[in-house]
Parts: C-alpha cells; structure tokens; sequence
C-alpha cells in the first residue's frame, strides 16, 4: 500500500510532462487497453495536461462492458427461480435485455455482491439448501480467482455451487481490432493487472505481427506519465518492442501458478462480444472435468440461449473498441446516462462513457 | 433554470439512499412537492423555526448502517454523533434528542443493550440528554435489524445565520481531517477484506470544534461531509451558493489504509463518508484564525485549508487534480459499486 504516494508526486509528474513536450513529435494514438486506465486518466486530469498530439483511444478492456447481456439475461433468470446469484458489484447495473440484476433484485430477486470468488464459495457452503450461482466475467485477470473458486467447491464437496461465467482475452480482441480496416492505433497502453498474471511475453504479437510498440503500465497518474514518455522514446529510437513501466507488479512470465490454475480450469473457446459478437478463440470456457460447477451445462435447459436482438443502443460496440469516442453517440449523456445506462460502458467505472461523463462535465455542456 | 424533473424508476433502488443524485430527484420529485414550505426548501441538515423570539433548529436523522457495530464505534454512537452535529452545523447548540428504535424479531438484547450505552455515553459527551423515545418490533429478518432514527433541537444564538448563500468568492474552505475513515471502517469490517489493519470510524461529535468558531464573524457556514463524502459536500454547497467550490486534491488528507482500501475495491475516497469532520467555509481574513482554533481541539486538530471558492463555473464543484488539472467534482450519478478486478 505504500506503493500509493509515490506514484502521485506532483514534482515528479512535471518532470515527465517535460519530457514528454520535449520529445513528442506528430501525433501519436495511444490506445490503453484496459478500463482501469481510462478511469485514471479521466480522474487525474491527464488528457488535458498532455501535448494535444497525444491523443488516447479507449480499449476493450472493461470486463463488465464485453458481458454479453445474454450472461445477465441468464444470471437474472436464475436468480427468479430461486437461486442465489453472487456477483461483483459493477455487474450488477448492467443492463440485460430487459432489466438488470440490480433491478431484479429490487423485485425480490436474491442477488449478492461478493468482493472475491472465494466468498460465494462460503456462501454455498453456508447454504446447503439452496443453489448458489456465481456470475464471473473478466479478463485473465479474474480467470485464476474464479478458477481457485471451482477448485475449492470441489475440495468441499459442495453439490449446490456452479459458475456461470463469460471469461474473455486480450491477445484475440486486440488482433482482432488491428485486423479490422481503417483501424488507427499507433501504440498501446497494455493493461497491468491482467500482465501481471499472464506476463509479458504476451503482448510481444504486437510489435512482431503488427509492429505497434507497447508499455504495460500501473494505475497511478505517474505510471501512465511514464508509459507516454516510454512509447515516445520507442518511436524516437526507432524501435517498437514490448516494456514493463509496471515493474512493481509485472515479469516476463507473470504468474506460473496463477496460469496453472487457470490451465486446469479452463479452455480456450470461441467468445461472444457485447457489442462486437463472437471472436475465435477468445474467451475461457469451464474444462468437461468441471462440467458439475458449470451453471451453462448443469441448468442447460432452463437458461434462455438468445438476446432478442442486441440489447445495447446505438454505438456500443464502436465505442467499446475505441473506434469511435462516447461523444460520437447520439445518446451520450442524453438519454443515456449512469443513472439509465442503455449501454454497458455507462455503468462500469471503468466504462469510457461513464469515466467521460463523470470527469468531463465540459465536453457534456458542450454537447447540451 | 430549465431542467426537465428527474426521471424515477419504479421501485426504490438502493441508489435512492445514498445521498447523491438519485436522492435528490427522490426528493425533488416527491417529498418536496408534498411538503413544500419556506423552512424546508433551502434542503438543508436542518430546519430553523422562530418561536416567541428565539430560533429554534430541529433535524432528523435514520441509521441502518451494516453491521451494528465496527472499528470505533456503533450504530448507537452514529445515532447521536450524527443529529448533534447537524444541528451544530446549522449553528445551533444542541439541547436534546428524542430516539425511536425499530428492532427485528430475533435481535439480541445483549446488543441492543450494548448499543443503547454507546448512546447515551455519546450524548453525555455531546451534553445532549435523550429526552423521548419509540420502540417498534419488524417482523423477522434475516438481517441484524436494528435501525434507530434521532432528532433533536438546539437553539441558535442571536447574529448566527450560517447558510450557504453567504458564501462569496475568495472565501476559504477548511476541512477538519482526513476524508473516508468511517465509510471505510464499515466498508471493511461489513466484507471482513483481509488488509491486517482495522480502520477506525472517525465517529465523534463537533460540539467543541463548532463552539470555538461559532463567534467568528467570517464563518458563511460549516458541513458535515457524511454519506456522499467530501465532493458530495463541495458539489451541494456549490449548487446552493451558486458560485464554484474548488478542492486541492494535494491537500486533501487521506489516510493511508483508507486509500489502499478504496484503491483495492475501485471506489473513490472523496465520495467516502465521514462522520466527525466538518467542512467549514469562512472569509480569507478569518481562515488563519479558526485554523488555529479548530486544531486547538482534539477532534478537528489535523483541520487545513483545502480550497477556495470563485465564480468561473457558477453552481459547480472542481477538483484540482494531484497533476495540476482541472475537473468538475460532481454529485455521484449512483452509488458506488465495488469493481471487479
């Protein structure tokens, strides 16, 4: 926790803003990857302190936004015949075709929030009676966790816990926006806390296959300072590669454990989207030797299979892909907004129309 | 102005109590229009009656908090702590509170009885009495249920009139500690996060604190920075002054566990409540001397100076940002939820 302070010096951020100015040189899209980013550099202020060369394009990685609303659909579906769904407490606003978990939850619904897989866990073990449901979504970054969660229900014994999960990648989706035409990405912000379980080494596709440099960084203001300044020098020098700037947290091979459980646990499977659609080979799916904790194998034939046409309004998917900014969206903080969110990226904190809405009240004015 | 009235749902939704904006169109689309009355609609803590010469406020207050009891504290000190202080916000000294308890079926009266002594040692130091009381028994559930509401009066001494349209440009505002420690007392102690550190609440009464400043002329008015923290206090008292209340983020005191706590859940600490710090806007000339007042008494003895009102975005809060930047600091559209990773 001491980490904090020392990465939100105000000194040292001028230092870096300096040489920034000093080195920049054309216009540079930087597009970071991870929602987490986005939130800080809404928060900190960082967009309007950089040199307008710079410009950042919001990624797809908020875990919340790619949820298919067909998992909320389903989650919600459980949670009406009984069940009891724990989830993470950003899910619980995002809108499924018709409602939300949050709202079914006001029409009785047992839905809980949990702050770690383990806790829904204990509450099946506390429940013996009743089946309990955990909605896990994310990155690589919540697979092992939620891996852990399976694990240990079986270490129990426990007959009344499944998982009902949508576990995406990073590696597909980028390639997947890189090969899409009229893509214009100069570099990446690669995400910290997903690289700090899967390392390194795995955004070296990047420069290899598409020659776009990449600096994986941490969440404080100065990190992302330091991570601009490192993707300026590569393209001064001439080179593009894969660096750390979030060496505090990352190695080359991440966590072999945490790969290892995730390994046991899971198989690569092709991925629905919300607001992109299915990607091959870019999600996780529960391995057949755990087909018990699956909840989409063992309610099967309850569980509706399909949305009634995509339930997110107008420019999600865009948006989400950075293809287009939230003030491109007709319903930008018009009709939609955090309090009526029509579309994933409203709801989540690391969602770029909610982090834009809540931090821009300048650009919102201006589209008033 | 023109705005459209807030839109509602259908049923309530736990964002309707979180005092930020969601509360607000509940009360401005339903209590407001049924209500409606001069004493009411400046929306304040609470309400200042004249009778027979003297000026009488009165506030009122509910307390739910899960679970009853956390590092620092209990639902029964909150009980107390919270409607004293918001009378002494108002400016008033407070006299006395009455106290109404709603308890589930099931409740442990060793609890109750625990939280009934944290009250009353709670107004024996605010030197308020609890004066009148109700007691009604819920149905079971499966919850601790326990929720107690105060109200309370006090009387506001002749030449005090704190409001937040006497607040002017180049005014000071000063805040009396860190931000967050009791939202994140509870925050810890509700989900037993594992962080090796118990985070006290801040729980206390500002008796004393309100007392050494109520006679300086400078003081436009003082706040308690509770549910919706410290921005949510910076973003009413601008859109009541109609003027901008800026905030340094520099200068904002944090503790250091109550930021990784919010770092490690994705919330932020300027939205975290507190429930024994106040939030005091005075006159430049005067802020130097209540400073040295307020830290001259042990609840309010970390207090700074941590922003300044001007007139550049009227109605609006900003942060200045740890960078340097600029950005609007606005009531929280809805509760803020634990994030994922």
């Amino acid at each position: 926790m001491r980490y904090v302070d020392e990465y939100r010096d105000p000194v040292a951020a001028r230092g870096f803003l300096d040489a920034i100015r000093s080195l920049v040189q054309g216009p540079m899209r930087i597009m970071e990857i991870c929602g987490g980013h986005t939130h800080a550099i809404y928060r900190s202020g960082l967009d309007q302190l950089l040199p307008e060369e710079i410009r950042f394009l919001h990624g797809p990685g908020c875990p919340v936004c790619v949820t298919p609303a067909l998992r909320v659909d389903q989650a919600i579906a459980l949670a009406r015949h009984g069940r009891i769904v724990c989830t993470y407490g950003d899910l619980l606003r995002v809108p499924g075709s018709h409602e939300s978990l949050r709202q079914a939850a006001a029409r009785g619904a047992d839905v809980r929030i949990v702050y770690g897989s383990l806790d829904a866990v204990e509450i099946a073990r506390q429940h013996p009676r009743q089946d309990v449901v955990f909605l896990a979504v994310g990155f690589e970054t919540t697979a092992p966790a939620n891996a852990c969660a399976i694990l240990r229900a079986r270490e129990l014994g426990l007959e009344n816990f499944s998982v009902l999960g949508s576990h995406v990648l990073v590696p597909p989706i980028l390639r997947h926006l890189l090969d899409t035409p009229g893509t214009e990405i100069d570099a990446f912000i690669g995400p910290g806390h997903v690289a700090t379980v899967v390392g390194s080494e795995d955004y070296r596709f990047l420069p290899q296959d598409y020659g776009k440099g990449v600096v994986i960084a941490g969440f404080e203001p100065l990190d992302l300072l330091e991570a601009v300044l490192m993707l300026l020098r590569q393209k001064a020098d001439g080179r593009c590669g894969v660096e750390v700037q979030y060496r505090r947290a990352v190695r080359p091979d991440g966590s072999p454990r945490a790969r290892a459980v995730m390994r046991e646990v899971y198989a690569v499977q092709d991925q629905d989207w919300r607001g992109i659609g299915r990607i091959a080979r870019s999600g996780l799916g529960i391995r057949e030797a755990f087909s018990a904790f699956d909840a989409l194998r063992r309610y099967a034939g309850e569980l509706p299979e399909e949305t009634p046409a995509d339930a997110s309004a107008y420019i999600c998917g865009e948006v989400i892909q950075g293809a287009k900014t939230p003030l491109d969206c007709p319903a930008f903080g018009l009709g939609c907004t955090p309090e009526h969110p029509f579309g994933p990226g409203m709801v989540s904190s690391e969602g770029s129309c909610a982090a834009l809405y809540r931090y821009r009240q300048t650009a919102r004015e201006a589209r008033r | 102005m023109s705005r459209a009235g807030p839109r509602l749902p259908r049923v309530i939704e736990a964002s309707h109590g979180t005092g930020g904006k969601m509360t607000h169109d509940l009360i401005e689309a339903i209590f407001l229009p049924a209500f409606r009355n001069p004493r009411l609609e400046p929306l304040l803590d609470g309400a200042v009656l004249e009778i027979g010469g003297m000026r009488l406020a009165m506030t009122t207050d509910s307390y739910v908090v899960q679970p009853i009891r956390f590092p620092g504290g209990s639902i029964g000190d909150l009980a107390v702590n919270g409607t004293v202080n918001d009378l002494l916000m108002g400016g008033a000294t407070p006299l006395a509170l009455s106290a109404a308890f709603i308890l589930s079926e099931g409740l442990e009266i060793g609890l109750l009885q625990d939280v009934v002594r944290d009250m009353a040692r709670a107004a024996e130091r605010a030197q308020v009495e609890i004066v009148t009381g109700d007691t009604k028994v819920a149905g079971a559930g499966d919850r601790e249920g326990l929720f107690i509401t105060t109200a309370g009066v006090g009387l506001v001494p002749a030449g005090i009139d704190w409001s937040p349209t006497r607040i002017r440009p180049g005014d000071v505002v000063l805040l009396s500690g860190s931000v967050g420690d009791h939202g994140a007392s509870v925050m810890a102690s509700r989900f037993g996060i594992a962080l090796d550190t118990d985070i006290p609440s801040d729980t206390c009464a500002l008796r004393d604190a309100v007392l050494a400043v109520r006679d300086i002329p400078g003081v436009r008015c003082l706040r308690d920075p509770t549910r919706g923290g410290l921005a949510t206090t910076f973003a009413e008292l601008s859109a009541q002054s109609g003027l901008t209340l800026t905030a340094d983020e520099r200068r904002i005191p944090v503790r250091e566990d109550v930021r990784g706590l919010c770092e490690v859940l994705g919330l932020d600490p300027l939205y975290v409540a507190s429930e024994g710090r106040l939030v005091a806007v005075l006159a430049r000339e005067d802020a130097e001397e209540a400073l040295r007042r307020l830290r001259a008494v042990p609840e309010t003895r970390d207090a700074v100076a941590i922003g300044e009102v001007t007139d550049d975005r009227p109605g609006h809060a900003n942060l200045r940002t740890l960078l340097g930047a600029i950005r609007p600091l606005d009531l929280l559209p809805v509760e803020q939820l634990p994030r994922i990773c």
